[in-house]
C-alpha cells in the first residue's frame, strides 16, 4: 500500500519561501496571486495493513515538526 | 570537567567546539552519532554546528532521532548540561529539550557575519561570566535561524528569564529578537550564534571565552 503525507506550515506561521514565490509570480506578470504557501509531499511505500494510526505516529515523531507544521495523510 | 562533543555526518563545527572547550580547561571526547551512550562521567554535552544529515527533511530532524540523541536527552533529564550551537540548537528543539523551532531566515538568505548580541541573563552556568545587558560579538552562519515559538512558551521564556541572548540588530526574523534560550532547569542552552568561533584573537574577537570559562568554572567550584 502507499500513503501520501502532505506537510504544510501551520496557518499563522509566516512562510517566507511562499512569499518569495508570490513576488516572483507577480514579477512574471501574473496578477492577483494573493497568497502562496509552500509545503512538502512525502510518499510512503508501506507494508499492506499499516494502520492510519501508525502513519500518524510517523508524522508526529519525524515527518512533521508539529511546533510549526501541520500534516494530512492520504492513503492511496 | 568532562565534555563530550557529538559528531554527526555533516557536522562542521565539532573540532572548533572541542578546541574552545579544551582551551577553557575541559577534558573533551568526541562521540559518534551511532554510539548509544555517552562516555562515563560526562558533565557537559556539546551539540555542534554544521549540516547534520545534509539538513534533509528539516534541519536537525534526522540527527534528533540518532542513537546518541536518546543518551543526550537522558543526560539532560538527569540534570546534565547541554550546549547546542547553530545546527546543535536546531537538533535540541527537534528533540524537544528546548521549546520552539528554527525556520528559514526571513530574508531567505544564508547569513554569515559577526553580530552584536545582548546578554539577557547572567543567571546560568553559560552566561554567569557576563553581566545582564552586556553586548558581545559572536559570528552567525546559518540559513535557518529564524526562531519561532508559540505564545504560551514565549511568555514562559520571558517570565522565567530563560532568554539567554538577543540580537542587537535582528538578522533572521526571530521572534522577540531571540538568539539563544535556556531550558527550565537552566542547564540546556541552545543558540544560533557561535561562541566557539570567538575564543581566539585570530578569530577577530574573544567574547566567547567567558561562556566556556563560566561553564567550566561551574565544575571547578563543585
Amino acid at each position: 500500500m502507499k500513503a501520501r503525507v502532505h506537510v504544510m506550515l501551520k496557518n499563522g506561521v509566516l512562510d517566507p519561501q511562499g512569499e518569495a514565490v508570490r513576488h516572483a509570480l507577480g514579477s512574471l506578470g501574473f496578477d492577483g496571486v494573493e497568497g502562496v504557501r509552500q509545503g512538502k509531499v512525502i510518499e510512503l511505500d508501506l507494508a499492506d495493513g499499516t494502520s492510519e494510526a501508525t502513519i500518524g505516529e510517523m508524522c508526529e515523531k519525524l515527518l512533521a515538526n508539529t511546533v510549526i507544521e501541520s500534516y494530512r495523510v492520504e492513503v492511496l | 570537567m568532562r565534555a563530550a562533543v557529538i559528531v554527526f555526518p555533516g557536522s562542521n563545527c565539532d573540532r572548533d567546539m572541542a578546541v574552545a572547550l579544551k582551551a577553557a580547561g575541559a577534558d573533551v571526547s568526541m562521540v559518534w552519532h551511532k554510539d548509544a551512550s555517552l562516555p562515563d562521567g560526562v558533565d557537559l554535552v556539546a551539540v555542534p554546528g554544521g549540516f547534520s544529515f545534509g539538513d534533509y527533511l528539516r534541519c536537525g530532524a534526522i540527527a534528533a532521532q540518532s542513537p546518541i540523541c536518546k543518551a543526550v536527552v537522558a543526560h539532560a533529564e538527569r540534570g546534565g548540561y547541554v550546549l547546542g550551537v547553530c545546527n546543535g540548537f536546531q537538533v535540541l528543539t527537534e528533540t524537544g529539550l528546548l521549546p520552539g523551532a528554527l525556520m528559514r531566515n526571513a530574508n531567505l538568505k544564508f547569513i554569515c557575519k559577526a553580530v552584536d548580541l545582548k546578554v539577557e541573563t547572567s543567571a546560568s552556568a553559560f552566561t554567569e561570566g557576563y553581566n545582564a545587558g552586556d553586548m558581545v560579538g559572536y559570528p552567525v552562519a546559518h540559513h535557518d535561524g529564524n526562531y519561532t515559538v508559540d505564545e504560551a512558551n514565549l511568555a514562559a521564556l520571558k517570565g522565567e528569564d530563560r532568554i539567554a541572548f538577543t540580537y542587537g540588530d535582528n538578522p533572521n526574523g526571530s521572534v522577540a529578537d531571540i538568539a539563544g534560550v535556556l531550558s527550565k532547569n537552566r542547564r540546556v542552552l541552545g543558540m544560533m550564534p557561535h561562541p566557539e568561533r570567538a575564543v581566539d584573537a585570530g578569530h577577530g574577537g574573544t567574547d566567547g571565552q567567558a561562556l566556556f570559562r563560566g561553564l567550566i568554572g561551574e565544575f571547578a567550584q563543585a
